[in-house]
């Protein structure tokens, strides 16, 4: 086994962006690939010593114990405003948060949007699997019309429940807003998309640009109780008809 | 040198010693009894003279969690709020006691509950000095009681902040942020270099070096004996906070056979019902808490031995005269005299009341 480790036949090396701990994330979940192709952008982009990460609640609550950079645990919702004065006190970090949607499109509605809308210069990844995950499967702001969950048992009956929404249109409406995006980790094409479209965030946001959005529609087996094959499909044929993938929002269309 | 003297409002002095402190950050939202704070560094272009950001946030929850990010990464922070902009705040201070995260909070306290007035009050004392938001914590309290002190309080809110890592809270009412008095300025300190903010505070997320693990900021613990732990941790700061921090100043307690003991707006009215009451041949001393929490419990258990009964005067329905009644043990009788909704009492109430009581 030894032997064949050898520099020359390395395919695949783990970033130094990611500590070794192991990840808590079900099998079959996004929120792993989301986590390695952020923690690999901030490696090439050489933004390792000058990243300062915000974690949400939610499953990745504990996104601070595998990304090898600082970090800071916000409260529910609140990571965009603990970004905006960390971004406006350390002007040249690369500031990140990473949420869900129940965290950034329900509880931080407002947090979220008033960042978006000064433009504050930082990177939100907002990852949307239409469901709360941590607590059990609740129903989301981005819960689809129809779609059962814990507490939508009979499916989302939008008379009573609203309307599932769509933050990243949203927020591309606003000033603020320069690099806008939906995209998914499901499918290896899908993957090398969100790392350039991560990448391009990241650069931006070195640029100093404003308020970059980089959505990824992902699944979440457990919640949705589907094996992760099943869910993978099904968010392909319900979630991506309602939350296309592609550019919402580029720096050409200002 | 010459003394600096400016007539300013209290809360403008909460503005102008955050700018001097070499504050580098305020957050906040308007609300009245306390909107001059983030009026007055507007219109002092602080980003000009020092770099400080000040920021108008979308709400009080935004700000306190503002101040949470600057805090994390090390920064002075500091946020404003009026009573019932404080209570949306509570989830971030205890977040911030929890992570074990450095800032000032002032509460301009106007009458509640609810919208309740926009006349001073002192209802908010439960909140400060028992925790406020949920789980077991203290800020440190500290009540001023003139434009002065808010200044200089907000300096030494700065210092006791940062020597425990424990969010500060002045607690002080409408009367005090909006009067005006002279206030001695201090000479403007320079802000932190990143350097001189990494040296200080090694737990911060100022970006990782080689050098060193990544630092993390929570208040997350999910194995239950180590948040039992870090509880304990943060009950062994409190108790080191009340050995060392307690603050208070006596008037005319030498030969006092009655005392007052209030806060705030409330002990400048004692001060002048002492005077009066002495005119009178009523021997009445006062003593002022200058830290609500940690509470002067020692010096207010040594004055049982002088006086016939104590009276705490408040402008609520009775709150720290509990903490009062639990130091002196039963040892004198202990009243309370509260004005309600916004209103002060009078000196001559004060005096009524010690002769009805004792
Ligand atoms: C103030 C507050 N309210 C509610 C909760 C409980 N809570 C924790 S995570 C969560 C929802 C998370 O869902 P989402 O943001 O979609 O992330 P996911 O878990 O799906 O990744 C809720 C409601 C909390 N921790 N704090």
């Amino acid at each position: 086994m030894e032997d064949i480790k050898k520099a020359e036949y390395l395919a695949y090396k783990k970033t130094e962006v990611l500590t070794d701990k192991v990840l808590h994330y079900c099998p079959g979940c996004g929120h792993g690939t989301i986590h390695r192709l952020v923690a690999e952008v901030i490696e090439e982009l050489d933004l390792q010593h000058k990243t300062i990460g915000i974690a949400p609640v939610g499953c990745s609550v504990l996104a601070y114990e595998y990304f090898n950079v600082d970090f800071q645990e916000a409260a529910h919702g609140r990571a965009p405003a603990l970004a905006t004065a960390i971004s406006r006190l350390y002007p040249d970090h690369a500031v990140f948060t990473y949420q869900g949607d129940g965290d950034l499109a329900a509880i931080g509605t407002a947090e979220t949007i008033h960042a978006c809308n000064r433009g504050e210069n930082i990177v939100i990844v907002f990852v949307n699997n239409g469901i709360y995950g941590m607590t059990g499967g609740q129903m989301a702001p981005t819960t689809l019309e129809n779609m059962k969950s814990s507490t939508s048992p009979y499916g989302r009956d939008v008379k009573m429940m609203g309307s599932p929404m769509k933050m990243s249109e949203l927020v591309a409406n606003l000033p603020g807003t320069h690099y806008v995006t939906r995209q998914a980790v499901h499918k290896p094409g899908h993957v090398r998309k969100t790392k350039r479209a991560l990448k391009k965030a990241f650069q931006y946001q070195q640029e100093k640009k404003g308020t970059q959005l980089v959505e990824i529609v992902s699944n979440c087996n457990s919640g949705w109780k589907m094996t992760p094959n099943k869910s993978n499909q099904w968010m392909e044929e319900n979630m991506f008809p309602f939350f296309p993938l592609g550019d919402i929002k580029t720096p050409d269309d200002k | 040198m010459k003394k600096e003297l400016r007539l300013m409002k209290g809360n403008e002095a909460v503005g102008e010693a955050a700018i001097r402190v070499g504050a580098d950050g305020y957050f906040g939202y308007p609300i009245t009894t306390q909107s001059e704070v983030l009026e007055y560094l507007m219109s002092e272009k602080p980003h000009e003279r020092t770099g400080m950001v000040v920021l108008q946030a979308e709400s009080e929850v935004a700000a306190i969690n503002m101040v949470y990010g600057a805090a994390g990464a090390g920064k002075m922070a500091i946020t404003s709020s009026s009573s019932p902009g404080i209570s949306l705040k509570q989830e971030g201070i205890s977040y911030m006691a929890g992570a074990e995260l450095p800032c000032v909070i002032l509460n301009v306290v106007r009458g509640g509950p609810g919208l309740g007035t926009i006349q001073p009050g002192q209802a908010d004392y439960f909140q400060a000095v028992k925790g406020g938001g949920h789980g077991d914590y203290k800020l440190i309290t500290l009540a001023p009681s003139s434009v002065q002190e808010m200044y200089d309080f907000t300096i030494l809110g700065f210092e006791l902040a940062f020597k425990y890592r424990n969010p500060v809270m002045l607690l002080s009412d409408g009367a005090i942020g909006q009067m005006m008095e002279k206030v001695e300025l201090t000479e403007q300190k320079e802000r932190r270099t990143t350097e001189e903010i990494v040296k200080q505070c090694p737990w911060a997320t100022t970006g990782k070096p080689k050098s060193r693990d990544h630092n993390i900021i929570t208040s997350l613990e999910l194995q239950s004996d180590k948040q039992e732990e870090l509880n304990h941790k943060l009950q062994r700061k409190y108790k080191q906070v009340e050995e060392d921090e307690v603050r208070y100043e006596t008037i005319q307690c030498e030969d006092a056979e009655y005392l007052i003991i209030a806060f705030g707006t409330s002990a400048r009215i004692a001060q002048k019902a002492v005077k009066e009451a002495r005119e009178q041949g009523i021997k009445m001393g006062l003593l002022r808490p200058i830290t609500l929490f940690p509470f002067p419990k020692k010096k207010i258990m040594e004055m049982t031995q002088q006086v016939k009964g104590m009276l705490s005067v408040e402008m609520n329905a009775g709150q720290m005269v509990e903490d009062i009644r639990l130091a002196v043990n039963g040892k004198v009788p202990v009243e309370h005299f509260g004005r309600l909704g916004g209103n002060m009492p009078s000196s001559e109430e004060i005096i009524e009341q010690v002769r009805k009581h004792f």
